[in-house]
């Protein structure tokens, strides 16, 4: 057990490293120089000052020595400063991190709390007319983006009904139900999909589990079959959806971006999208690069859960 | 090649009923999936030739010749949007793009993806890890995040490099699907026999490995293409697809928010065209998915 | 306890027959079984893999699962027929009055869940015992079934017990709520050759402890073979014959019983030696042959065989019943033989071959 945990994190280290070196390329080996960024075209006339600026960011240092300074920071938390506001890259991001952290926890909580049952009454009626409407409603919600979902909730439930705003955010320290009112759409919009996949996930890791000899054998001790799905058969499937909903987590990432965008929410994906635009190249990468490392961590995290939950891996070790 | 001479060739008669026999198989749904696909395809490919559709950028009420926002009418089916341009020549340019960019990461992924996966499916060892590490750190980035990042970083923004971008990206899953089915394919017995009797292992990979890997690639390609057309939309949603004028059916919806007080025509449009048409995918590629299941189960 | 119905039967089966609905047609699994089971006896069913054992006896308990399933006939438990029983009272029937013990140990207990739990949930559900008691119970039970140190096996988890002793905790379960029948579906075909003994003794020492009746279901006869009171023979889903076993081994009139005893693999043999397994191939459920069903592999067979079917019947022994035109040991038989043998008929002469060591019959114990 101690072997496999150490092995994880060794890989977690290789990949973020990977990543991190990857986005760093990108952003300096594609063209739009960073310099444009710093100085308007028209100052650019100066060459001297050009190169000051140059020498100031490092822009002239070979890249690999660039990177190594730049990867020095990001291990001490500086990712360095914005282009274009001066701000550091890591307070922007801590800053913003309570938005699109409680948008993802919110989705993924009213997702599974959507989803196990709607999978779990499909499985178990698999074939029935019940079945059939879940299963086919599952495979339309995961046709619907985001951004349609999103629109049209802002139509309906903002412009129509007005019984939440279209647009905005309320921290929760400022006030809890204000905070409620402009979470829930946007984390409906992001449901839609997400209670599609897990709802899929669960019924049909379900409908393979109910066919097991040991749910035979559950049902000839006289269990009831409600004990039996929850007790029995749900166990094994919840820990495939621990791993989907992490596996997800890279999905629903991107989702918060374009959710975030539709209902000007100051999160991250927006602070991305606001930087892609001022071609503030520190604010990519840094945001890139953390992105990233959520995205590793929390599948990790998945791995160690398994290793908690399932009795056979702990053993294997 | 002479196919009357190619045993293998099925003949024109031979191949009719098979697609009957395998239409009446689909439930209704399906069918009507597998009918808005072939609409949707012959509209994009003969777009230039339909006769009365109009030019999905003309603005005509900048010379007095047509109204922003008109609700859906004779001579625009599907109404105007807020530049007064024709909603259903706009979305049938706008599933161009679509199609284009979902094909190119099909045919991306199923030539490079297939080929790695295979390849380092069937000899293993090295190769693997190392192909292998490198998939795992390209999809360690969230889909769309990348995609936002090179996109932008590369600066322009028209359709080849969008389609491009998209499809490079597509590589990696199509590794890990092909490679998964190579590595239970090397271990089948024809695979073994091949190899006992001394074949080339360039030959058995592409006589043996990669023919077998090909069909479940391509039930994959289905609900695949359904996630890259969603993708595409997301990216002009985010204004950071295709540059305008060109359409496509993500920059309708972001631009139909302006009006949306007053014309909801422009936003429900493009949405039901994408929607439908990702339904259609998903719908066909699971139940191609089903079929396969069902046969390899029956042997 | 006994009282209420001494004299009618713990369970009687009539007419009993399963089919599945699948895409390529009707699997008629089970078709037309009839027999009786009397309190604390115990009944051999022994056939091919595929005969229709196991659809037979989940059938009788009700746990056919899918919805592509019919059953049709009566299977009279206790005095109601339990196929028109509804699934709450089928609910209360399954662990107190009748209990399953499945082929393979390995899968029917729940990997992620403790073998505590596994033993006791349905004890508290149907004895209404708190969790020490339920936790007492246990203890007993896997003592009774001879697991050792059961306080700490019952913390285990099933994949960290051997196959054996996963199997006695099957049983264990299977007895908990002391049923008054026990079905027993190849409960040894998955273990090892050593346990597999062990595994059939506890069953029987159990099973006359607790005056209980067993169906034993088996692909062997060599297990059956003094260990139960009666013996069926199914092939493709029907009786071929029914007798008490050790009249059955002791004078044995189906080919296809016959067929069996030749293949029983014997421990006086080297293990590897090859058994004469029986010649073809078990029929096509979906569309069963017309006569005999084990005509196209009855080296007995003559022309009435292949066209009409032979009806299950009492021989001259009212004990004995049989379903044969022309039994083993009879003249008919003996001319068909030598007939089939000289028109070098495959199943004849395969038969004819191996004929030497195993004409000596009997196996017991
Ligand atoms: N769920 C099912 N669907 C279709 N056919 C089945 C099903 N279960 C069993 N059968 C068929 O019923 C026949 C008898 O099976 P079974 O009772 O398991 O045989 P046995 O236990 O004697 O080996 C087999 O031919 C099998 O294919
Ligand atoms: S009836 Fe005929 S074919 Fe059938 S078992 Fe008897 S002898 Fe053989
Ligand atoms: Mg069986």
């Amino acid at each position: 057990m101690g072997s496999f945990i150490a092995t994880r994190l060794v890989r977690l280290v290789a990949t973020l490293l990977a990543v991190s070196f990857l986005t760093f390329l990108l952003v300096n080996l594609l063209p739009g120089d960073a310099i444009n960024a710093l100085i308007p075209i028209e100052a650019q006339q100066d060459q001297e000052y050009v190169a000051q600026v140059r020498a100031e960011w490092g822009l002239d240092d070979p890249m690999l020595v660039r990177y190594g300074k730049w990867l020095g920071d990001a291990v001490r938390g500086d990712l360095g400063d914005s282009i274009v506001t001066s701000r550091a890259v890591s307070s922007e991001i801590a800053h913003r991190i309570p938005v699109t952290g409680e948008l993802m926890i919110v989705t993924v909580i009213f997702s599974v709390l959507l989803a196990v049952p709607l999978g779990v009454m499909s499985a178990y009626r698999e074939g029935s007319r019940l079945d059939q409407f879940i299963s086919g409603g599952a495979q339309f919600a995961l046709s619907v983006p985001g951004f349609v979902a999103g629109l049209l909730f802002i139509y309906v439930f903002a412009m129509k009904l007005g019984w939440f705003p279209a647009t905005g955010w309320t921290r929760i320290s400022n006030s809890i139900s204000g905070n409620l009112m402009t979470v829930t759409l946007p984390a409906l919009s992001l449901s839609v999909i997400e209670v599609a996949v897990y709802t899929r996930v669960v019924r049909s890791d379900l409908v393979t589990t109910l066919k097991e000899d040991y749910i035979l054998s559950a049902r000839s001790k006289g269990l009831k079959d409600g004990f039996i799905l929850f007790r029995h058969a749900l166990r094994p499937s919840s820990l495939t959806l621990i791993t989907v909903v992490g596996l997800n987590i890279g999905l629903l990432l991107g989702g918060t971006v374009v959710v975030e965008f539709l209902f000007a929410l100051p999160g991250l994906g927006k602070r991305l999208l606001d930087a892609i635009f001022q071609r503030d190249f520190m604010m990519v990468q840094g945001i890139t690069v953390f992105v990233a490392m959520v995205y590793v961590v929390v599948n990790t995290l998945v791995d160690l859960v398994y290793l908690v939950v399932d009795p056979r891996i702990r053993k294997a070790d | 090649m002479d196919t009357a001479l190619d045993p293998a060739a099925p003949t024109e008669a031979a191949r009719r009923p098979w697609i009957r026999r395998f239409v009446s198989k689909m439930p209704w749904t399906t069918r009507f999936c597998a009918s808005w696909l072939i609409v949707i395809v012959g509209a994009a490919v003969f777009a230039d030739l339909i006769p009365g559709l109009a030019d999905p950028n003309y603005q005509g009420f900048l010379f007095g010749d047509g109204v922003t926002n008109e609700g859906p009418s004779l001579t625009h089916f599907l109404g105007t949007d807020n530049n007064s341009r024709d909603i259903l020549a706009r979305i049938v340019y706008g599933a161009r793009v679509s199609l284009i960019v979902a094909l190119a990461a099909v045919f991306m992924g199923v030539v490079f993806g297939g080929f790695f996966g295979s390849m380092v499916g069937f000899v293993r060892g090295r190769t693997d890890s190392t192909v292998m590490a490198v998939v795992d750190v390209i999809l360690a980035f969230p889909g769309l995040v990348l995609l936002l990042t090179v996109v932008t970083l590369l600066g322009r923004r028209d359709l080849v490099v969008i389609a491009t971008v998209i499809g490079f990206l597509s590589i990696p899953p199509y590794t890990r699907v092909a490679r998964a089915n190579a590595l239970s394919i090397s271990r089948r017995e024809f695979v073994t026999a091949a190899r006992a009797i001394g074949t080339r292992k360039r030959t058995i990979l592409f006589r043996e490995v990669i023919p077998n890997v090909l069909p479940t690639l391509l039930a994959y390609a289905m609900v695949n293409a359904a996630v890259i057309i969603l993708l595409e939309g997301a990216l002009a949603f985010l204004g950071l697809s295709v540059e305008p004028p060109t359409s496509s059916w993500g920059t309708m919806v972001n631009a139909s928010r302006v009006d949306l007080q007053i014309n909801v025509w422009p936003a429900i449009w493009p949405s039901l065209a994408l929607v439908f048409t990702v339904y259609s995918l998903n719908n066909v590629g699971d139940w191609l998915r089903r079929l396969r299941s069902v046969r390899s189960a029956a042997l | 306890m006994v009282d209420q119905a001494a004299n009618s039967p713990l369970l009687k089966v009539d007419d009993l027959r399963t089919t599945f609905t699948i895409p390529a047609g009707d699997v008629k699994a089970v078709r037309g079984v009839s027999f009786s089971l009397d309190r604390g006896r115990t009944l051999g069913i022994v056939g091919e893999s595929g005969s229709g054992k196991t659809v037979l006896a989940r059938s009788v308990m009700r746990l056919n699962l899918g919805t592509n399933v019919t059953t049709t006939g009566t299977a009279v438990f206790e005095g109601t027929d339990v196929l028109t029983r509804s699934p709450a009272e089928m609910r209360q029937l399954w662990g107190t009055e009748m209990a399953m013990v499945f082929q393979d140990p390995m899968t029917s207990l729940n990997p992620l869940v403790r073998v505590q739990r596994q033993v006791t949930e349905h004890l508290c559900r149907h004895l209404n015992l708190n969790r020490s008691e339920a936790r007492q119970a246990a203890v007993d039970l896997l003592r009774e079934v001879r697991i050792p140190d059961p306080e700490t096996r019952l913390r285990s988890f099933p994949h960290e017990l051997s196959g054996g002793m996963r199997q006695r905790v099957c049983i264990a379960v299977a007895l908990a709520c002391a049923p008054s029948l026990l079905f027993a579906d190849e409960p040894t075909t998955a273990l090892d050759v050593t346990v597999q003994h062990q595994i059939l003794n506890l069953l029987s020492r159990e099973q006359a402890d607790r005056e209980m009746a067993m169906v034993l279901v088996t692909h062997d006869l060599g297990v059956v073979a003094g260990r139960t009171d009666d013996t069926m023979v199914m092939y493709a889903g029907t009786v071929v014959e029914h007798a008490p076993t050790a009249s059955l081994f002791a004078d044995m009139r189906h080919p296809y019983s016959e067929a069996l005893m030749r293949s029983i693999p014997r421990t006086s043999l080297p293990s590897h030696t090859r058994l004469a397994a029986i010649t073809g191939r078990p029929p096509d459920l979906i569309d069963p042959p017309t006569g005999c069903d084990f005509s196209p592999r009855c080296p007995y067979v003559q022309d009435q065989c292949v066209n009409e079917e032979p009806p299950l019947v009492e021989t001259d022994d009212p004990t004995h019943r049989l379903a044969c035109w022309t039994p083993v040991g009879s003249p008919e038989a003996r001319v068909a033989f030598e007939k089939n043998l000289a028109a070098g008929l495959q199943q004849a002469v395969a038969v004819d071959l191996s004929a030497a060591p195993s004409s000596t019959g009997g196996v017991d114990g």
